[in-house]
């Protein structure tokens, strides 16, 4: 299943791959929501080539860290941060950044399937592209190939024209998946992809995932455990014990499913909380 | 524990908001500029030159900074921001020019006396608004009245029975609130004062505003009642309540400030309102407590027929009653907002 | 196979005191209804020899004359609406074409652009002005806008005198319908506006975050997510605006010169109203031209009835739809 991931974490894990950049790194981020702090001094890595899984039980600022990534967080009114985050060595925090060139570069797939619903599948697949003002020599082309990297080619072939909304759960959330591929980000972070779908669909997005780790950086959020072995080369344990969100352990997958250095680690992953 | 400081690199820095204070003095200099060397005259060429001189700056500054659509974000950014100035320019006139026109008219006599022993056009030291505020108050009251047992039972068919007429009953309120006004004063005149009374009263204007009156409140009541949990209800019912017990003792109780609320909203609605009170309540000048009988004075007829007197005492009338008016309103409305702010007391 | 039993009917007794109470409740709801029924009933009853005498004249014909012998008696007499018909709906289209697009951005900065407490403080002031009262309008339309808008008419005129509609002739720029149509908007802004407020602040937040996260800017999102989502409400709105111009009655009266002449040249001051003739006659309309008064109160009832009745299904669509 999962191969052996002994020192993925500094070279790409498919040799020859096409550049995918230096990568992603989190240095140092903390969260708060007014005063509140709600996530204490992550600092990750993530090379290029791999998919990292976020662990933990609710409310441990997993979801928060991944918004801060693409610069999400900074939504919320109350919200402020510290520290860095590097994509290519530049902090995308940094003044006079443009940030929606940041999200074109960081893509994201939410929890709930989210197409536009005025539009149709096509178009929402190459919304991005409207959205950023970006021009592309052949739409066509690039609407196949989004659709078949999300895996969804086949099914939605003859009906481009449909409503998003005419398609189930699982397609929905694939079609997100084409719609974040189309404008080329180097990562996708992945909150949650597969809470709100069936165990069909779910198998169909994580084959997706192998798929796109390929040429891409993938952060996936997830509750399911096995889905966290399933998918992921290397896998960070968060938690809040009444404090903010800190990171525990992070280390390849496979080690921290069979041998976690940390007993809360090994108490979570075994199902003894959380 | 950490000794890191929370920051929000997303917000403008100093050296951002500086280059927009710079690009919104440019662009006033600009249409300054623009005015003053070429044949454009006047404020309007100021206000159109600046705004798309600072349109074409920020889109341009956007252009610059990061592209195509960030060119077209900040652009429109000053756009959307004009239509709200647009919104609020009107409201500041209208009351800038009611304070400082209807001030001068603000005597001590103003609230003592009646029109009945004076003209629109003497001085303004002759005369008053007495019978007007008195007249306007009587038909707010009788209204009133009328209005707020027939709302709050639409509201309560609506929200307690929802029987079946609780879909076209909703439409229909809805339909009655865009009744012209014009159009209830000529239904009374027709129904009520041609072929039963025969004469102007203040209580066939009081039988137009409220037809007026009953949409806001029964609209507004709705939503009050919507907001009170259906547990309350049906703990009311499991109680061994009638369900006519548990919405007198519980369900109205519980929404007692956002009904008032209603009723305040009805009262601003109305205590303006013009068009049927000329048709109908014959505007008399003297202080009249009989709300049946003989013409009634209000506050928009007095301002009504001061106006169109037409000499500068009588237009100083019109825009001093306009004040009262308008303070009548402002406090009418802060005192709704204010209990709105706790619609549902517990 | 066994036929499933039939359902059970559960039949409850109410209580008298919440019989009555149903009772009471229902008369109660059912008043709206009784007094639409009335309006039309009264003033079709009133109005009813008119209809007859004039037929579809009355909505047709602009001509509106009487004339009575010594005794009183009505000798002749002509009562045509469409003058007034065509006034009345260019006035309030004027109205919501100047009202919409600021409506919009207004509601569009109060939900995406503005700082939370300018933000608080622009609502009540808009909420508030809804509640001001026409005859405010009127006569600062009067006394302060008007000299304003003639100039803006004339501008308009100068540089756009091309297009028919704003021909000038004779060169008449007072009281125009243009500038009722002016003052309509203002009023009808805050209607429009908070409508849309509260459409766009409906607007799913996954979606909005999902343009964000495809980097949209602040507009592009806008015109992705918010815009298709809020269309529908806003039109509602928009009808519901054009229903409250065409029964405004004082503001009009105070700005509008009414003239018994078909005219499409918004700039020139003659214009028409259905609300501001029933002003205009009622001061000393003999019984029988209250009578076309009436008639004519029963037309600008139905018209508004029916503009109020699409626009509420368009803004119900909104809602039930969910799109």
């Amino acid at each position: 299943m999962t191969p052996a991931l002994s020192d993925v974490a500094s070279a790409p894990r498919i040799p020859g791959l096409r550049a995918m950049g230096t990568g992603l790194e989190a240095r140092g981020i903390h969260a708060w929501f007014g005063n509140h702090l709600a996530l204490e001094n992550i600092s990750l890595d993530f090379a290029p080539g791999t998919v990292t899984a976020l662990i933990g039980p609710s409310g441990c600022g997993k979801s928060t860290f991944i918004r801060t990534l693409n610069r999400m967080h900074e939504f919320i009114p109350s919200a402020a941060m510290a520290g860095e985050v590097l994509l290519d060595g530049k902090d995308v925090y940094a003044p006079g950044t443009d940030v929606t060139k940041i999200r074109l570069q960081i893509g994201m797939v939410f929890q709930k399937p989210n197409p536009f619903p005025s539009m149709t599948i096509g178009e929402n697949v190459l919304s991005g592209l409207k959205l950023a003002q970006l021009k592309v020599e052949n739409k066509d082309d690039l609407l196949e190939e989004c659709l078949e990297r999300a895996g969804l080619w086949k099914e939605v072939k003859d009906r481009l024209d449909a409503h998003g909304g005419s398609l189930s759960g699982g397609q929905q959330q694939r079609l997100c998946i084409a719609r974040a591929l189309a404008v080329k980000p180097q990562v996708l972070l992945m909150d949650e992809p597969c809470s709100a779908l069936d165990p069909g669909s779910t198998l169909r997005i994580e084959e997706t995932i192998r798929h796109l780790s390929e040429t891409m950086t993938i952060v996936i959020v997830t509750h399911n455990m096995q889905q966290a072995a399933r998918v992921s080369d290397h896998t960070a344990f968060f938690l809040s014990d009444g404090g903010p969100g800190h990171m525990v352990e992070f280390a390849p997958t496979n080690e921290i499913f069979s041998r976690p250095k940390d007993k809360r680690t090994e108490d979570y992953v075994t199902g003894r909380f959380g | 524990m950490t000794t890191v400081k929370p920051i929000k690199p997303w917000v403008a820095s100093t050296s951002d908001r500086l280059r927009d204070g710079a690009i919104f003095l440019a662009a006033l200099l600009a249409s300054f500029a623009l005015v003053e060397f070429t044949e454009l005259k006047g404020k309007l060429a100021y206000f159109v030159t600046f705004f798309l001189i600072l349109t074409i700056a920020n889109g341009l500054n956007g252009f610059l900074r990061y592209g195509w659509a960030s060119a077209k974000d900040g652009a429109l950014k000053t756009l959307v921001g004009f239509g709200a100035l647009l919104t609020v320019m009107p409201i500041a006139s209208i009351l800038a020019t009611v304070i400082s026109k209807g001030y001068k008219g603000l005597k001590f006599n103003l609230f003592t006396q009646d029109m009945s022993l004076a003209t629109p056009t003497d001085p303004l030291t002759n005369g008053g608004i007495l019978h007007a505020i008195t007249g306007t108050l009587t038909l707010v009251f009788l209204a009133l009245v009328m209005s707020v047992p027939l709302g709050i039972l639409t509201a309560l068919y609506l929200t307690e029975i929802r029987g079946r007429f609780a879909k076209p009953i909703k439409f229909l309120v809805q339909a009655m609130s865009g009744v012209p006004s014009i159009v209830a004063g000529l239904f009374i005149l027709s129904a009520v004062l041609y072929p039963i009374t025969k004469g102007y009263s203040g209580f066939m204007g009081a039988l137009a505003l409220t037809i007026l009156m009953i949409p806001t409140v029964a609209r507004t009541s709705e939503e009050v009642l919507n907001l009170i949990p259906q547990d309350l209800r049906e703990a009311g019912t499991a109680l061994g309540g009638t369900q006519w017990r548990t919405v007198a003792m519980i369900v109205l109780p519980a929404a007692r400030s956002g009904l008032i609320t209603a009723m305040i909203l009805g009262v601003a609605r109305i205590a303006g309102e013009t068009a049927p009170l000329l048709l109908l309540t014959g505007g008399g000048d003297k202080v009249n407590p009989n709300p049946f009988h003989d013409p009634m004075g209000s506050l928009p007829y007095y301002i009504w027929k001061s106006f169109n007197a037409g000499s500068e005492e009588a237009i100083t009338r019109a825009w001093a009653g306009l004040l009262v008016l308008v303070i009548i309103i402002l406090i009418l409305f802060t005192a709704a907002r204010f209990l709105s702010t706790r619609k549902v007391s517990r | 196979m066994t036929t499933a039993p039939a359902p059970r009917e559960i039949t409850t007794l109410p209580r008298r005191s919440d019989r009555i109470f149903r009772r009471v409740v229902t008369a109660g709801g059912l008043s709206s209804l009784a007094i639409l029924s009335l309006i039309t009933f009264f003033l079709g009853y009133r109005g009813f020899e008119i209809f007859r005498q004039e037929g579809f004249h009355f909505i047709t014909s602009a001509e509106w004359s009487i004339s009575t012998d010594d005794a009183g008696n009505v000798v002749d007499s002509h009562f045509g609406l469409a003058a007034m018909l065509v006034g009345t709906i260019i006035c309030a289209a004027i109205a919501v074409v100047i009202a919409l697009p600021i409506a919009v951005s207004t509601a569009l900065f109060l939900n995406f652009y503005s700082p939370q407490w300018l933000k608080k403080f622009m609502v009540a002031v808009v909420d508030m002005m809804a509640a001001f009262p026409s005859i405010l309008f009127g006569i600062w339309g009067f006394l302060v806008l008007m000299p304003s808008a003639e100039y803006w008419a004339k501008l308009i005129n100068h540089h756009l005198g091309f297009i028919p509609v704003f021909k000038l002739a004779p060169y008449v720029v007072t009281r125009s319908p243009f500038i009722a149509g002016v003052v309509l908007a203002i009023m009808i802004i805050p209607i429009i506006t908070s409508v849309s407020r509260e459409v766009f602040s409906q607007t799913p937040l996954d979606r909005i975050q999902a343009a964000y996260a495809l980097g949209a800017t602040r507009w592009g999102m806008i015109k992705a997510v918010v815009l298709p989502y809020g269309r529908s409400g806003v039109i509602g709105g928009a009808m519901l605006g054009l229903g409250r111009a065409m029964g405004e009655t004082v503001a009009v009266f105070t700005v509008l010169n009414i003239v018994f002449q078909v005219n499409w040249h918004i700039l020139l001051g003659a214009g028409g109203n259905v609300a501001s003739l029933i002003i205009l006659k009622f001061g000393d309309a003999s019984p029988y031209e209250i009578k076309a008064l009436m008639a004519a109160g029963l037309v600008l009832f139905i018209l508004t009835l029916a503009v109020n009745a699409i626009a509420d299904l368009i803004v119900k669509k909104t809602g039930k739809s969910g799109r």
